[in-house]
């Protein structure tokens, strides 16, 4: 019991760790607050090019979606990172990250306001259009207000994971919060600052979790 | 046969859905002030008459005038002209998301350009037209089915349009509610709207129509004063299906 204490809950060397794990922590924060609104605004757009009339736009979506889909993150973001620098492409450690997850980010978003625009009445356009609304105005005040609501719990679930995977730009030299307590493990030779990460995560997630869980209880009590 | 310009004036008007022929052939002239009102059986194309006179859907040939403008001509404002015609649908279609006024002003404020105060205004005029000013802030789900329904004739109104059409407004209704709706729906009549209205509402007719159109199979087989295609119609075909009507 001692020896757990000491291996995984060892005060001394949490706060030998705790510089670099906040360091991490505010590198995960500033992770987050790019690659999420950038997968948000990119699943919509994709979302939003799935309702266009085109058979080929249609299609071309399909492919790009289901390519990122099947294709694992973690190579994607190192291709980028290090393939592209070869075709002088080169966006830099966060920016590679930033293209890796809107490209596999987008397409989980996508789906999912897909599904939500979907869900959305014929009647509901039909109304707007004999109003006067343009096909622009009448998915931009009446339908996507309304599929983003319905897909909320999808919205914040995915977005959770999108936080954790947040965790694979270690591999390009960004220091976040997992890859910052590896290194203090390692260090240290003690668990401590991988579970105290952990824990950060935890306790920055739950909220969200907390949330998830009231929107699909309240999807419950509606049927 | 008309002193004044009809309102709608719909010409030869043929639509098909791949092979079927649901239109075909229909003269149709809407006076200003005339409340015309449409029966005929299931799949005569009674919504798809209406639905074509705002080009919700596209006619294959055919051509249709609301007051001065050719609205299939190319390069018409299919928008400018959609808010001249307003469209009460059977299902309502409130927007769930807003409530009744932000329902009624939305075009107001994104299509017409007015300004939130100017909008809510006007959105509070028609809703009080249609006895539910106090019923602003409701949600669509905090409404009975009358209510809604008037709340979207009130999304129709506020637009100011020119001529009203109905595509079965109190079907989707409880018995009960049904009366608070056509009581809107005469007023609006009386005011001198000029509305066409697909119903099974025979009474309603009775009362407020100033002419009945019976349609089958996509034509117009039939029209008059609501007394003689009701009492006295020339098809044996209305007769028989004003029996299966008030068999009901
Ligand atoms: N979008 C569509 N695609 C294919 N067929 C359609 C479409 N809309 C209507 N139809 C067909 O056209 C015919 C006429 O339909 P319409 O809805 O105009 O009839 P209606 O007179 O309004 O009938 P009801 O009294 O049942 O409402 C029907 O056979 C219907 O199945
Ligand atoms: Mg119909």
């Amino acid at each position: 019991m001692d020896l757990l204490i000491s291996s995984f809950f060892n005060l001394d060397i949490l706060e030998q760790a705790w510089p670099f794990l906040l360091a991490g922590f505010w590198m995960t924060i500033k992770l987050t607050l790019v690659v999420v609104p950038l997968g948000v605004a990119g699943g919509l757009a994709v979302a939003l090019l799935t309702t266009m009339r085109s058979r080929i736009v249609k299609w071309l979506v399909v492919i790009y979606v289901d390519f990122f889909r099947a294709f694992p993150p973690l190579v994607l973001l190192m291709f980028i990172a290090f393939g592209l620098p070869f075709l002088k492409i080169d966006l830099g450690a966060f920016g590679a990250v930033a293209v890796a997850f809107l490209l596999n980010t987008s397409s989980y978003y996508g789906e999912i306001f897909r599904a939500g625009i979907e869900s959305i009445p014929r009647g509901q356009y039909e109304a707007a259009r004999s109003t006067g609304l343009s096909a622009v105005q009448t998915m931009a005040y009446v339908v996507i207000p309304q599929a983003t609501k319905n897909v909320i719990p999808d919205l914040i679930s995915n977005t959770l994971e999108v936080v954790k995977l947040t965790s694979i730009a270690s591999v390009v030299a960004l220091p976040e919060l997992l890859f910052a307590a590896r290194q203090a493990q390692s260090v240290t030779y003690n668990a401590t600052p991988i579970i105290a990460a952990g824990i950060i995560y935890l306790v920055c997630l739950w909220p969200l979790v907390r949330l998830l869980s009231r929107f699909e209880h309240r999807q419950i009590a509606l049927h | 046969m008309s002193d004044s310009a009809p309102i709608l004036d719909v010409r030869a008007l043929y639509k098909s859905f791949g092979h079927l022929e649901v239109l075909k052939g229909i003269d149709l002239q809407v006076k200003p002030r005339e409340l015309v009102f449409v029966i005929g059986p299931s799949g005569s194309g009674k919504s798809t008459l209406l639905r074509c006179c705002n080009r919700l859907e596209e006619p294959n040939s055919g051509s249709i005038r609301i007051e001065d403008i050719d609205i299939l001509a190319p390069g018409v404002d299919i928008n400018a002209v959609r808010r001249r015609i307003g469209m009460v649908f059977q299902s309502f279609n409130l927007y769930p998301h807003l409530n009744a006024l932000g329902n009624v002003t939305l075009a107001l404020r994104k299509v017409e350009g007015k300004t939130r105060e100017e909008a809510e205004s006007l959105g509070i005029q028609a809703l009080t037209r249609v006895g539910l000013a106090e019923k602003a802030k409701s949600f669509p789900n905090e409404l009975s089915g009358g209510q809604q329904q008037r709340v979207a004739i009130a999304r129709a109104l506020a637009l100011e349009p020119v001529i009203v059409l109905f595509d079965e407004p109190t079907s989707a209704l409880d018995p009960e509610l049904v009366g608070s709706v056509l009581s809107v729906m005469r007023e609006l009549r009386e005011s001198g709207m000029t509305m066409v209205v697909v119903s099974h509402e025979m009474r309603f007719a009775q009362s407020a129509a100033d002419r009945v159109i019976f349609m089958d199979d996509g034509r117009i087989l039939e029209q008059g004063p609501p007394e003689q295609l009701f009492n006295a119609p020339d098809h044996p075909r209305i007769q028989e299906f004003l029996r299966t009507i008030q068999a009901h």
